[in-house]
């Protein structure tokens, strides 16, 4: 019954990606190795306190690798990291689907979103400390209230952008409240959701860093305070760089791999 | 031949819609239907033609329950909660769930581990289970989306043009795939078409809708059996339906 001929052309070569893939590595690799020699070259030349040679920053490492240091420090930056992501796209997704369903709540509430969107996350730090004190679920929450508006804005657009259709279809069918969320809303909302979480996480865990200086006693942002004390730069480097290496390895074997997944079905669209 | 409970409970359509209209943008009210009645006897296979733009559509969205702004009443009698297999003239299926998930997930509860493997094989999709609607035909897709409306033992099955936009014979074909699932199966069915011929090969009744606002201008019966419908057979019923309908509801 089966007619080969009805079958569009789904065979596309994949060779040609994963060749692809490895080529934009191998450059990634010069590129940052070029990165440090530079770097190596400048503080030879330059030899000062406020500039340390490469060296000097993985000794630094290394040092704080052993005393255990780095290990707790970079696990509670990342925990707080984690939360807070977490909490801000989950309301911020729920707010920005609601407004973008809802042009009334839209029209009403979109002088706040522009409001909030334009705070300055220091102030939201601040002000949260004094409201609700040094602690933890001020500082998360803190982060998370920084991060929320822009995750409002963009999820805001993937729900503006749904396909009434999907949702006539499932409503004929009696799809329940979980399928409709699993089958139809969160496969059309998957690019805006990695969108937002692209941006996310890279201004969450600058933001992270802030709340810890100001009002926690542990985490990346705690030690570059201490060592910016000390004036020990190379201390602050090796802090820095192995918390973007942590963000790193996230995208590389997190964030990536879970966007191909999702997003398989496209993959073959004739 | 006859496996499932259901047959012969579907059930009896009564439409009595009094008015439908719709208003623009700029204000203006288009009344699309007005004083349109008819019905459709159980496990019945009905055609709606007219002409285009009549609210043909519209007909079957208020049937589907996706308008609800209409004057007049709606019956699908004895069921509180008819399930209604529904193929449009777009497949519609989900472009990130497989064949079979698409299926699958319109199941209601007590079909949900149903074996799907006989419908599928009839309908020619056994080895497409696991492909996603991006990698079939538009005929492959929409031979999908009639195997999720039937997959859930409907009490009615809903089709908008279900074979516009393919070439005659990928539609002849899918036109006599539906019939052979369809007669495993009979249940009410109510299907928008343009092309008489095919309303002739595939129902028991025609209804013959007006211009806009869409009244019923009359009906047509058949009652020679599906498989008595020789090429001369069909020709004569074509004659007869000209004959009454000189516009051909077109």
């Amino acid at each position: 019954m089966t007619d080969p001929a009805l079958i569009s052309n789904f065979q596309t070569g994949k060779g040609g990606g994963s060749r692809h893939h490895w080529s934009s590595v191998t450059m990634g690799c010069i590129s940052f190795a070029v990165l440090l020699v530079a770097w190596h070259i400048g503080a030879s030349l330059w030899p000062s306190r406020s500039l340390p040679a490469p060296l000097l920053v993985l000794q630094a490492f290394l040092r704080e690798t052993a005393s255990g240091d780095m290990g707790y420090h970079l696990g509670m930056t990342l925990w707080r990291v984690a939360a807070s992501f977490f909490l801000a796209m989950l309301i911020g997704s729920a707010i920005g689907v609601a407004l973008g369903r809802h042009r009334g709540a839209d029209r009403f509430f979109n002088p706040w979103v522009i409001l909030f969107l334009n705070i300055p996350a220091l102030v939201i730090i601040v002000l949260a400390y004094i409201w609700f004190g040094l602690n933890e679920a001020a500082a998360i929450g803190a982060v998370a209230l920084n991060k929320i508006p822009n995750v409002v804005v963009t999820m805001r657009e993937g729900a503006r952008a749904l396909d009434e259709r999907y949702g006539e279809m499932a409503k004929i069918y009696r799809f329940g409240r979980m399928d409709r969320l699993r089958h139809i809303l969160l496969p059309q909302l998957q690019p805006f959701i990695a969108a937002a979480s692209r941006s996310g996480i890279s201004l969450i865990w600058k933001i992270v860093l802030v709340v810890e200086l100001l009002g926690r006693a542990n985490g990346v942002g705690f030690q570059i305070n201490l060592f910016f004390q000390l004036f020990d730069v190379a201390a602050i480097l090796a802090y820095t760089l192995a918390f973007v290496a942590v963000m790193l390895l996230i995208e590389l074997v997190l964030v990536q791999p879970l966007e191909q997944t999702s997003t398989r079905w496209r993959r073959h669209e004739a | 031949m006859n496996k499932h409970p259901h047959v012969g409970a579907a059930t009896k359509l009564k439409v009595d819609i009094e008015e439908k209209s719709f208003r623009s943008s700029n204000g203006e009210a288009i009344t699309v239907l007005q004083n349109l009645h008819f019905e459709v006897a159980q496990n019945e296979f009905a055609c709606i033609v007219g002409p285009s733009g009549c609210g043909k559509t519209t007909t079957l969205r208020i049937l589907l329950g996706l308008d609800t702004d209409y004057r007049g009443t709606m019956q699908l009698s004895g069921l509180a909660h008819p399930r209604i297999g529904a193929v449009f003239q777009e497949p519609l299926l989900l472009p990130w769930r497989s064949v079979e998930q698409n299926v699958r997930l319109a199941l209601p509860d007590h079909l949900k581990d149903t074996n799907l493997d006989a419908l599928l094989s009839t309908l020619g999709l056994s080895r497409m289970r696991t492909f996603y609607p991006g990698e079939l035909s538009l005929g492959l897709a929409r031979r999908a989306a009639i195997a999720r409306a039937l997959a859930i033992e409907p009490d009615i099955l809903v089709l908008d043009e279900p074979f516009v936009s393919l070439d005659e014979p990928t539609a002849q074909q899918l036109r006599h795939l539906l019939m052979g699932v369809w007669a495993e199966r009979p249940t009410t069915a109510l299907m928008v078409t343009h092309n008489i011929r095919e309303a002739i090969l595939l129902s028991d009744r025609i209804i013959v809708l007006s211009h806009r606002p869409a009244h019923v201008i009359g009906t047509f019966d058949i009652k020679l059996p599906r498989q008595s419908r020789t090429e001369q057979a069909k020709r004569d019923i074509l004659r007869s339906f000209l004959d009454r309908f000189p516009d051909g509801g077109a």
